[in-house]
């Protein structure tokens, strides 16, 4: 070993490392240094003993604490329901009808109702409720089925035209393309397509007898719709498939078949009220 | 002493016990009124109480984590206006660069709690095992009974003392009476216990034990502070030029040391102020009080250890007069930070001013960006965030200035036209903007707005700006 060089302003002896010349005294750490860095050792040895931490092939040693993330989550989620039991209990036992009063009750319903929309119903209907084509538009006031609180509940308990629910709202739009004529079905395209434009005051309705034979029974005298059928209003500016020529043409063609499933048997009662609740309010809600 | 230069081979070296002398002087002085006023601060202002009605709470100085509100006296500040508190660090931060500036290691010398701590220490420690003679002669003796009764009653001491310095910490982050309270029928919360357990045992082994290694070792201060001197920045410093040759009282020809280690002994870091200028010197300046002493008894001038700035030692070892240190205090460095500390801080008080009691914001639901009713008719969908900052509940309205027109719809159960806000509380209100399907705003992709949210008790009035969205052709 070389003799150690040292620094001749200090005498203290250097590490012999150079920088661009400037070299490092070889200062001893504090002992206490050394004592820390021990009992960080030991304190992560105390760690690895109380929580889980030694992987094994599928699983990790326990930890004497007994303590997993997993059951600290379930254990905030208890505290959570807990704190929200008497809430849970109002919103599932009280009569419908008296459930937007209350604003408590109310705020914890659209809460819950929003979080229940986002989880079932955002793939269909959009994470805004803004719906797109043959998905319906949830935000504004045209509804289908009937915009009241009820009537909301039951679309949503029962959906529309699944084969899950034997109460499941069903009536379809007809396929034309087999009972009419080629030309019918144009001209019937021209006079949806006039009254999608609201031309309602020119067009006389009840003379178009093509309309009123085939299509009034469901949508109508006045082309306005028919909820207890789900037949759209046919002269309002909200179209649910379209209402250029193309897809009015292909409606009447072909027929329309929306599918909505039934949430009464997946959600739970408290799940169901609170996101009919929550679509109620969205802004279209009677 | 700490810093006397030596060659080991150690890798690791034992902390050298340090046993300061008790000093009497104008600075010893001074560091006494500042341990009082900082400790007192600290011990004192969270039991300083104020009046904010009966929902809020009325301690003048509180952090409530748990609510997240921060009070003040008159203040009160919402998580949503934490750049005030961003703003005292900045003030904080330049504080510290003015006072480095001006003054070099005042801050370490007399305010640092590590420095007020091991003082209030040391006195302890002088009280029950003497001055630094005895307390030399105790720890090097054997472990008699004497020296078991006089640490065990030391440490005793200090470990009350650090457990009120815990103990007060937490009185600054819930309410203090009932917290003190809780804390003696064990019902307080389990961090709190656990808080006052760490600060009592990080005090009593910092003030105990650790003292000047805290300093040396652990402290980045003295390193960033390094960056921020310059020639001109006061230090504690010794006229070597005075001094040596130094030699004892009756040599001749000696300078004005008379080497009787005065300055040395009193040193809470344990170093020599005659090596010069040290990473190890916190300029607490008990140095000073201690050779001025001793130059007094001598008959010399005082001052052989003195404030002194690194350009003055030039100066008079060339023979040159001394210079006022109040000259390096005041000069365009310290008032340049002294101005933008103080611009900062009216800054500060002047927004606090402005401040208003409502508070709106308006975020477009931009999901989906319009939508259109049966009649054609456009809607946008909003949320309005409106903040009460009163101690009682207040009732809200909206309004749109900026156009006619504007159909403005509260979501609400009942058709309500007015918003409630509870007390000291954040409320979330979404509401439509609609307009007709032949309304201007109805065919162009954005037109401004601006919302008014009126108290309508006695009309104080906000407003924020906000866009709406039409369905172009
Ligand atoms: C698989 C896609 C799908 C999912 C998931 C879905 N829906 Fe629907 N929903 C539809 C379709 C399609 C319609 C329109 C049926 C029609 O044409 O009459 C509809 C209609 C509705 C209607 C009636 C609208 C009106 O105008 O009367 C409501 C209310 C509704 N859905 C709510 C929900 C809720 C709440 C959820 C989540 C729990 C949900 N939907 C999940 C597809 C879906
Ligand atoms: C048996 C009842 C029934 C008859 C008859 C009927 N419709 Fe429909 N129609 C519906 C239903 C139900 C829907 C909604 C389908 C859906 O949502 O899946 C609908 C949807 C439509 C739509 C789409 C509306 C939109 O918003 O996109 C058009 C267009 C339409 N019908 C036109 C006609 C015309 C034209 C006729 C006559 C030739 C007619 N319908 C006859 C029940 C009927």
């Amino acid at each position: 070993m070389k003799t150690p060089e040292k620094d001749p302003h200090t005498e203290v002896e250097t590490t012999g490392h150079s920088w661009d010349g400037i070299e490092e005294l070889n200062t001893p750490l504090p002992r206490w240094w050394l004592w820390t860095f021990y009992a960080t050792i030991i304190w992560g040895l105390i760690y690895i003993a109380a929580y889980p931490a030694l992987p094994f092939f599928g699983s990790t040693s326990n930890g004497f604490l007994g303590w997993s993330a997993r059951s600290s989550l379930e254990a905030d989620l208890q505290q959570h329901k807990d704190r929200h039991a008497s809430l849970n209990n109002t919103l599932v036992d009280a009569e419908l009808s008296n459930l937007q009063t209350g604003q408590e009750l109310r705020q914890y319903a659209l809460a819950r109702g929003a979080a229940v929309f986002t989880a079932n119903c955002s793939q269909c209907h959009g994470a805004g409720a803004g719906g797109t084509v043959g998905y319906p538009n949830l935000l504004d006031n045209d509804w289908l089925w009937g915009g009241s609180l009820e009537s909301i509940t039951y679309i949503i308990n029962h959906g529309i035209r699944n084969t899950s629910d034997p109460d499941a709202q069903f009536s379809e739009m007809p396929a034309f393309g087999e009972f009419l004529e080629e030309d019918d079905i144009t001209s019937l395209t021209q006079f949806v397509t006039q009254l999608a434009q609201a031309k309602t005051k020119e067009l006389n309705i009840d003379e178009n007898t093509l309309f009123v034979e085939n299509c009034s029974g469901c949508h109508g005298q006045n082309a306005t719709g028919n909820e207890s059928l789900g037949a759209p209003d046919l002269t309002d500016a909200i179209w649910l498939y379209g209402a250029d020529s193309d897809s009015v043409e292909k409606t009447i063609t072909d027929g329309r078949f929306g599918v909505m499933p039934a949430w009464g048997q997946r959600l739970s009662e408290a799940d169901l009220r609170a996101v009919s609740i929550y679509v109620h309010a969205l802004g279209g809600g009677e | 002493m700490i810093n006397k230069f030596e060659t080991s081979n150690a890798l690791y070296k034992a902390q050298e016990p340090v046993f300061p002398r008790r000093v009497s002087g104008p600075f010893r002085r001074l560091k006494w009124a500042v341990m009082a006023v900082t400790l007192g601060i600290y011990y004192l202002a969270p039991w300083i109480p104020w009046d904010r009605g009966t929902q809020l709470s009325d301690q003048a100085i509180l952090v409530d984590l748990a609510n997240r509100r921060f009070y003040f006296f008159w203040i009160e500040i919402w998580p949503h206006e934490f750049y005030f508190v961003a703003g005292l660090l900045i003030m904080a931060g330049l504080g510290l660069f003015l006072f480095t500036s001006a003054l070099g290691r005042v801050w370490c010398g007399y305010a640092c709690p590590q420095t007020v701590w091991t003082d209030l220490f040391i006195l302890v420690e002088r009280w029950i095992e003497g001055d630094r003679n005895a307390r030399l002669r105790l720890f090097y003796g054997k472990w008699t009974f004497r020296k078991w009764r006089l640490r065990i009653t030391k440490w005793f001491v200090w470990i009350l003392i650090s457990f009120g310095t815990g103990g007060a910490w937490v009185f600054y982050f819930t309410d203090a009476s009932n917290l003190a309270r809780d804390l003696w029928s064990f019902d307080a919360h389990p961090v709190v216990y656990s808080s006052i357990s760490i600060l009592t045992l990080t005090t009593f082994v910092f003030g105990g034990f650790m003292r000047e290694q805290i300093c040396i070792y652990m402290c980045p201060w003295p390193r960033i502070q390094a960056a921020m001197m310059d020639t001109n920045t006061l230090s504690v410093a010794y006229r070597s030029w005075r001094g040596e040759p130094r030699g004892k009282m009756r040599q001749t020809g000696r300078g004005d040391c008379i080497d009787c280690l005065a300055c040395v002994n009193v040193c809470p870091m344990g170093i020599d102020i005659r090596q010069g200028q040290q990473m190890e010197c916190i300029a607490c300046a008990l140095c000073i009080d201690a050779c001025d002493d001793v130059m007094a008894k001598i008959g010399h001038d005082r001052g052989l250890v003195d404030y002194l700035v690194l350009a003055d030692e030039e100066v008079e070892s060339a023979g040159g007069q001394p210079v006022s240190v109040w000259k390096y205090i005041f000069r365009p460095r310290t008032f340049l930070y002294a101005l933008i500390w103080s611009s900062i801080g009216i800054g500060m008080i002047y927004a606090l001013f402005i401040r208003n009691d409502i508070d709106m914001t308006i975020r477009p639901v931009r999901n989906p960006t319009y939508l259109m009713q049966s009649d054609g008719a456009i809607r946008n969908i909003y949320e309005a965030r409106l903040r009460n900052k009163l101690g009682e509940a207040r009732v809200f309205q909206l309004e749109i200035t900026g156009g006619k027109g504007f159909l403005l719809q509260l979501q609400s159960s009942n058709q309500a036209k007015t918003i409630t806000v509870p007390a000291d509380s954040t409320y979330l209100q979404r509401f439509y903007i609609t307009v007709p399907k032949d309304h201007p705003a109805a065919k162009i992709p954005l037109t401004q707005l601006r919302l008014w949210v009126e108290d309508i008790e006695n009309g104080n009035r906000s407003s924020s700006k906000t866009a709406f969205n039409g369905a172009p052709e």
